[in-house]
């Protein structure tokens, strides 16, 4: 469903990622770990096609209607459209805008790209509510505006809210677990665990192991300067937590 | 105007900048008592409009520029500017064409351009039109509809000579020629603008809107506008305002005068678009306007809505003076800054009858390197028992070379009085429009949700055949500064 080549990107001059490669099939869920500044958020931004970062080489490519399309040549919103979802690390404060307009408009641009039936005010209506009882969400999250004045937790489940409502076939979360407490994490992963599917696939970036005791990983992969450096299965996570990276990076270097 | 400003959409530029190539009556540059006298002379004004024009004119020259306002511009030559400017239509040119088989096919292929269709087989239903051009008006739509009705509605030069009694009664009594120097330099020059009569117990038909043109170069527009609605009336009225791009900066200073007695209601929407200079900040005009409205009868109403998109640098405080006992004043804005337009704008509550009550939504969008600022007063006097206040002011910046301020005045001289102000900064950035395409959402649509978002309260209160336009017109500058 995803290749990513010999991927190489820089923001600000500066070259993050260096020749990475990762391969996601559908039904799949993989884990991304790594030490800070390894090039985790960048992997995610590049994927969603933040502007302030450059591919100076390599590949993204990522399967629409059975063929697989170059990711780098779509904006943002194709790729979204596409089907490719980016949970951030930080959700932006969007004043003035209801979560519900917001998600209205991205639900509706979405359809309206696939072919689908764009929904009516009382469609989607009944659309968010349900996603709230799936999430076990407050429905008074729908009428707050897009995360302001949410708290850190809240804004992790109000990305996992939009996801459930987007139906994205490959989600990427970026440090969804990071500043959680034990509760958040758990509802958080519960979330997400609900939206799994034999035809969709989850890539964790994550800097901990917890999340995985919920959101149990198929692959767990080591970014190291700008490359996966190692690829095991969810006991590698384990080593981690265990020993820390200094083991692995000593493997590498050597 | 809905139609003209979509098809534009994917070109930024400004698509009311072209030049009309007319055959006008000019007066050369300058101003003097004696340019005063004949502008009177041009205008066949009754004695009372002279008499008023020289008495400001005197009083204009003893006073200085105001320097209080947040804005920087370099000394206005007012010698520099011609004060009178007409399409030339009847061979006397004096009080602008009579019908339409008078106007210039060159004028009607401009409002055309415009959206604003002069014929009157393909005007807008349901709202009249008034449209005027550098100096004079040169045409009024639905008079009949509006006469049966018993409306009046047509250039201020006719009912100064139709109907001297009224104008006489109200001209400089809400706004005195000493109010203030634009108003006392408006007072001596005003060459026309908009008439509306209400009478007695009259729900307007229509809506009626006036379409004010600059065209002229080195032409200053000191259009003068008066409202009154006698009681229990009511109005909606709604103004436009466009110019051509021109790297020299031109000056227009109205005046706006509305006045409403017992149960009597006045809505005035603005979309003001005049050219706003380009992204140097070459060229625009200055917008230096007074307008303010008298509640004067018990119950009365006076609602402003503005939409700022446009000029160079803005200079403008609808207000409302609450006269009337129950009397109720509404200020509604949203002032758009762009490249290096400069907005000083707000609004000013004068409380005085008992159980007054004002609110005031403002809402500012400053974005790349322009200026903008909320000044806004509210003044219960010990006269007004139990008045009532609610002020909003909240403010959007757009990138990181902005600059918005918020400048809110209370004076309040009654214990029982009730007053409210809550102000709200807002920064959005280029992040904001990137996670809402990473959902899907392309930059049209983003801005569009941004604006809606911020400013529903304020498009809530726009007429709709007008919401559309200043939307669509807002969008579009928004949306070449966050992109």
């Amino acid at each position: 469903m995803l290749e990513i080549k010999n991927l190489h990107a820089a923001v600000d001059g500066k070259e993050i990622l260096s020749g990475l490669n990762l391969k996601v099939n559908a039904g799949e869920v993989h884990a991304i770990m790594g030490p800070n500044g390894s090039g985790k958020s960048t992997l995610s931004k590049v994927l969603a096609g933040h502007p302030d970062y450059t591919v100076s080489s390599g590949h993204i490519e990522f399967e629409v209607n059975l063929r697989m399309k170059n990711v780098l040549d779509m904006a943002p919103e194709e790729r979204a459209r596409n089907g490719i979802f980016l949970a951030f690390q930080y959700p932006v404060e969007i004043p003035g805008v209801p979560n519900s307009a917001f998600l209205k408009a991205s639900y509706n641009a979405i359809c309206k790209h696939q072919g689908a039936k764009e929904a009516t005010d009382e469609m989607f209506g009944r659309i968010l509510i349900e996603k709230c009882k799936l999430l076990n969400m407050d429905e008074k999250f729908i009428d707050r505006e897009v995360n302001v004045a949410f708290s850190g937790g809240e804004k992790k489940r109000n990305e996992i809210l939009q996801m459930a409502v987007i139906q994205p076939r490959l989600a990427f979360l970026d440090e969804t677990d990071s500043g959680l407490d034990v509760d958040s994490l758990r509802i958080v992963a519960e979330g997400v665990n609900k939206l799994r599917k034999k035809d969709n696939a989850i890539v964790l970036v994550t800097h901990y192991q917890r999340i995985l005791n919920y959101i149990v990983p198929d692959f767990v992969h080591v970014l190291y300067k700008g490359r996966i450096i190692k690829t095991g299965g969810k006991e590698l996570a384990l080593q981690i937590e265990a020993n820390g990276y200094d083991q692995i990076l000593k493997e590498f270097q050597n | 105007m809905a139609e003209i400003v979509k098809e534009n959409l994917t070109d930024r530029e400004y698509k009311y900048g072209f030049e009309t190539i007319i055959e006008t009556d000019q007066f050369p540059m300058g101003l003097s008592e004696d340019v005063v006298n004949k502008i009177a002379d041009k205008r066949n004004d009754p004695q009372f409009v002279r008499d008023f024009r020289l008495k400001a004119y005197r009083h204009w020259l003893t006073l200085k520029e105001p320097t209080w306002a947040d804005v920087r511009y370099p000394k206005i030559d007012f010698q520099g500017i011609r004060y009178y400017s007409a399409p030339k239509s009847k061979p006397d040119g004096a009080t602008g064409p009579a019908s339409l088989a008078d106007i210039d096919p060159e004028l009607i292929e401009t409002f055309n351009k415009l959206g604003i269709p002069l014929g009157e087989q393909k005007r807008l239903t349901g709202v009249a039109i008034d449209v005027v051009f550098d100096s004079v008006s040169v045409g009024t739509s639905h008079q009949e509809e509006l006469a049966a009705a018993g409306v009046i509605f047509c250039s201020l030069t006719e009912a100064i000579q139709k109907h001297p009694e009224i104008v006489e009664k109200h001209l400089g009594k809400i706004v005195p020629y000493k109010d203030n120097y634009y108003a006392a330099l408006n007072s001596a020059v005003f060459t026309d603008g908009s008439f509306v009569y209400i009478p007695k117990g009259v729900r307007c038909p229509l809506d009626l809107s006036t379409y004010f043109r600059i065209n002229a170069k080195e032409t200053g527009q000191f259009e003068r506008t008066l409202i009154v609605a006698e009681a229990g009336s009511y109005v909606s009225y709604l103004e436009g305002c466009t110019a051509p791009m021109r790297d020299e900066n031109q000056l227009h200073a109205a005046v706006v005068e509305l006045i409403t007695f017992d149960d009597a209601e006045i809505k005035y929407s603005t979309v003001q678009n005049w050219y706003s200079g380009d992204k140097d900040g070459r060229g625009g005009i200055y917008n230096f306007v007074t307008k303010r409205g008298l509640c004067q009868g018990t119950n009365s109403k006076i609602s402003w809505t503005q939409v700022e998109s446009g000029s160079s640098i803005t200079w403008k405080y609808p207000s409302v003076i609450l006269q009337g006992d129950n009397s109720s004043g509404e200020f509604y804005s949203v002032a758009l800054t762009n490249h290096r337009m400069q907005a000083d704008t707000g609004t000013k509550m004068v409380h005085i009858g008992k159980n007054t009550s004002s609110r005031i939504i403002s809402k500012g969008i400053s974005c790349d390197q322009s200026r903008n600022t909320y000044r806004g007063q509210v003044k219960i006097l010990p006269s007004a028992e139990s008045a009532r206040n609610y002020s909003q002011c909240d403010s959007m910046l757009v990138g990181d070379q902005c600059t918005a301020n918020t400048h809110p005045y209370l004076e309040v001289k009654n214990k029982s009085a009730i007053v409210e102000h809550e102000a709200t900064t807002s920064k959005i950035s280029g992040d904001h429009i990137f996670y809402m395409k990473s959902r899907g959402v392309d930059e049209e649509g983003a801005v569009s949700l941004l604006l809606h978002g911020f400013c529903k309260e304020v498009f809530k209160t726009l007429p709709l055949e007008f919401s559309i336009e200043a939307v669509k017109l807002l969008e579009m500058k928004l949306e070449g500064s966050v992109g």
